[in-house]
């Protein structure tokens, strides 16, 4: 079975040495103004290119409510 | 020009002093036989109506009839700041609520503008002006805020068009150039005579470009109503403004929070938002990216030629370097211009002008919605919109739903004047812009308005009235503001729940619901439909603009327990409340604030016939895919969803039977969302607000239980 993590509750492939931003890019999150929690503990940004994401994650990428 | 002014009425005034955010009084003008009068601002009022849109609503009750329409004379326009506004050490408080029955929904209409009329009517000594009456030729108001005198002048010569009239007044009634800037002027244009879709614009001085400047109170056809009026103008006068002309309660609080803001300003927006260098425009991007920027009269959310029209391109048009607020002491400054802009066509081809944004709004509108990528066209379109007195939102979206039905061969070129409406087709629609001008043509069926169109194509041309009903992006008869909802159940709650029509303003719920899918219940959802809305109409009672609420947020709030909220930006607007008036209110209070006059507000629509369950429909393009293009589109969306969310197996159905189970299950779904959302409000299954939750308010005035009552049996 293919390795999973789970972003905002929907399942994508893990991959090793994944980061925040690798997470971003693959799910199109270009949205600046987010909050990122990995099995509930936040990520500050400035460590969004070096945190590890384990395998079978929960991660959670909060936009915040922009618009208009 | 001026010479040719005719006085019909002057009426003096004491001038007075604000106390805590307020006058005390209104300003009541007839211009059908030129009454002008003073009204006390009553302790009912303050409480129940705090201000603003609140007031607006407040005396349009009181003032027009259950059955009273859009064009009779006792309809009225009512501009109303708000008790913060008018301070200059907060972001964002210099706004204007205005208020009218609709030419397009024939209910109440509300809209909030910036520019500098509503802080100058009340430094002038009004909470708010209250307009009924019909003049029987083109007259201006003059309120001058420093002499103590209203004027209602008939004004022959000044041009209707707002590119031109605004300069002419502000050039007429300033003193030199240094008084220009105690100018404001509200005024609309030649489209709003022929159209139902007129906006008014509000306008400032700009110190630093050295011209006038316009903010739009665009949505449904409040200019209309103005220059069926004869109104060509409202001009307002003060002279030295300073920071304290509200005598607020605490103003060392105000500046503490204002310079907090400040900081978050100053650190964080370049890594945020970037509304100082862009506007609201950095969203094109953004909703492309999230497949949710208005393509094709909304059936698709992204485009391959987006990045033509985005903030990137914009960015190198706007005048650089320049960071403006549409009022005073506005760190957030998202007002964009372009300047030395050529017009192409119309009949001011070849001026070089100042073009206002383009906004997001306006760049899905005019843009993305009609399959045109140009920003040139941008420009060129949205310049006519403002001098014509257009609301670009409802101007683009019914563009775009007469392209879909020219390409659906409901319309054809003997219909449309000989135009070939194709998506993309930017000449066509700017020569329906200037016929709109002009009054000519099939531009002024398009000015009429989604709804208006929809009935019109039925009747007499034998369309399909449920194909018109499932593409015609209107609610209430408002047309829809840009954002595709397809995918957010709470978002299309979110837009056709609204009091007014389709507009975003009450709540944005796209991200929270589809992105990060926060919201996942019936009750999750019904509750970000309670809050949010409450929240967000409290901006309007205020005079505040939102955008500094949440287009930039504090370092530590993704730490605070519901960063959605901005905990820490509510806590300044409580703060500042009470600050500026001397009550004491907490967050919960705010919150009721706003219910009173959310309520009320329903309550009026059910008065003028409206406000019920069967007026909370949605165009099914809101919710889902309406067409096999429209589905196939996105397959593997909707097949996954299929297949994952509605149980259903999609392998080896057709396209048009995919489309049908989705429908099916997707209407449903709103219809649940309908039922737990009235309940969390405090509404009967048809919508209506019970009399117990108006006790449970505080809002059972006997006139709104009158008007409840027969639909509770
Ligand atoms: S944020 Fe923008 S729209 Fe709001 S008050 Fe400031 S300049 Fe005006």
């Amino acid at each position: 079975m293919d390795k999973k993590i789970e972003v905002n509750k929907e399942k994508i492939d893990w991959e090793e040495n994944m980061t925040v931003d690798r997470i971003l890019k693959i799910m199109n999150y270009t949205f600046k103004m987010i909050v990122v929690k990995v099995n509930g503990e936040l990520v500050k940004k400035d460590n969004y290119n070096t945190k590890i994401i384990p395998e079978g994650s929960d991660v959670q990428v909060i936009h915040l409510i922009a618009g208009g | 020009m001026k010479a040719k002014h005719k006085l019909l009425k002057e009426y003096s005034y004491k001038l007075g002093e604000i106390y805590r955010g307020y006058t005390n009084r209104t300003l009541y003008v007839n211009i059908s036989d030129n009454t002008i009068k003073e009204k006390l601002v009553t302790e009912l009022m303050k409480e129940k109506f705090i201000g603003g849109k609140g007031f607006g609503l407040w005396l349009l009750w009181n003032g027009t009839k259950d059955d009273t329409k859009w064009n009779d004379p006792e309809n009225e326009i009512i501009i109303a700041p708000g008790p913060i506004a008018g301070i200059t050490q907060y972001s964002g408080a210099g706004k204007s609520l205005v208020v009218s029955i609709s030419p397009t929904t024939d209910s109440v209409m509300d809209c909030n503008v910036g520019g500098f009329f509503g802080p100058f009517l009340k430094f002038s000594g009004f909470d708010a002006l209250e307009i009924q009456g019909k003049a029987e030729k083109d007259i201006i108001i003059i309120i001058e805020g420093t002499k103590g005198t209203v004027r209602i002048e008939e004004a022959p010569e000044e041009a209707v068009d707002s590119y031109i009239l605004v300069e002419q007044l502000t050039e007429m009634y300033a003193d030199d150039e240094t008084d220009k800037r105690n100018i404001s002027v509200i005024s609309s244009g030649k489209a709003a005579e022929h159209s139902l879709i007129g906006m008014l614009n509000f306008s400032w001085y700009d110190v630093k470009r050295k011209t006038c400047r316009l903010k739009q109170a665009g949505r449904g056809g409040i200019g209309t109503v103005f220059r069926d009026k004869h109104i060509k103008a409202v001009v307002a006068k003060v002279s030295g403004v300073k920071g304290d002309m509200n005598h607020v309660f605490d103003m060392q609080e105000i500046r503490e929070r204002g310079r907090r803001f400040g900081k978050e300003m100053r650190e964080l927006d370049d890594s945020q938002a970037r509304m100082r260098q862009v506007g609201t425009a950095h969203l094109v991007e953004i909703m492309n990216d999230y497949d949710l920027l208005p393509v094709h009269n909304f059936k698709f959310g992204s485009h391959p030629d987006a990045h033509k029209i985005d903030s990137k391109v914009l960015k190198t048009r706007f005048t650089q370097g320049m960071p403006d607020g549409c009022w005073l002491g506005c760190l957030m400054s998202c007002c964009k211009a372009v300047e030395g802009y050529e017009v192409k066509t119309g009949p001011y081809k070849g001026q070089i002008v100042t073009v206002d944004g383009p906004e997001y709004e306006t760049i899905g509108a005019l843009g993305s919605c009609c399959g045109i990528f140009d920003p040139e066209h941008l420009f060129e379109c949205n310049f006519y919109c403002d001098t014509y007195g257009i609301d670009t939102i409802s101007f683009g979206t019914a563009i775009a739903f007469a392209v879909e039905c020219y390409e659906n061969g409901i319309l054809n070129e003997e219909r449309t004047g000989g135009l070939r409406l194709n998506f993309g087709n930017s000449d066509a629609a700017m020569e329906l812009l200037h016929q709109m001008a002009r009054g000519e043509g099939f531009g002024v069926v398009v000015g009429s308005g989604v709804r208006k169109m929809k009935e019109k194509f039925a009747k007499e041309y034998g369309a399909d009235p449920k194909f018109l009903q499932d593409i015609g992006m209107e609610n209430k008869g408002l047309e829809y503001s840009q954002y595709v909802s397809k995918e957010s159940l709470a978002q299309q709650g979110g837009y056709a729940m609204t009091n007014k029509g389709p507009q975003h303003d009450e709540a944005w719920l796209i991200f929270m619901d589809m992105v990060n899918k926060q919201i996942p219940t019936f009750k999750d959802k019904a509750e970000a439909l309670y809050y949010f809305p409450m929240f967000r109409t409290w901006f309007g009672l205020m005079g505040l603009c939102k955008l500094p609420w949440n287009d930039v947020e504090p370092e530590d709030n993704a730490e605070s327990d519901e960063p959605a909220k901005v905990p820490e930006h509510v806590d300044n607007y409580v703060t500042i409340f009470n600050a500026v008036t001397g009550k004491d209110i907490d967050k919960h209070e705010l919150i009721r604030q706003s219910e009173r006059v959310y309520n009320f507000q329903r309550i009026f629509n059910l008065r003028k016939g409206f406000g019920k369950r069967e007026d909370d429909a949605q165009p099914y393009r809101a919710a889902g895919p309406v067409t096999v293009e429209e589905y196939e589109s996105r397959k593997e969306r909707y097949d996954k969803q299929m297949k994952e969310i509605i149980g259903v197996e999609p392998e080896g159905k057709s396209t048009e039977e995919k489309i049908a189970i989705t429908r099916k299950y997707r209407e449903g779904a709103y219809e649940k969302l309908l039922d737990a959302v009235y309940e969390r409000r405090g509404w009967t299954k048809n919508g209506i607000p019970t009399i117990e939750h108006l006790k449970e308010i505080s809002m059972d005035l006997p006139g709104l239980i009158e008007v409840v009552k027969p639909y509770l049996k």
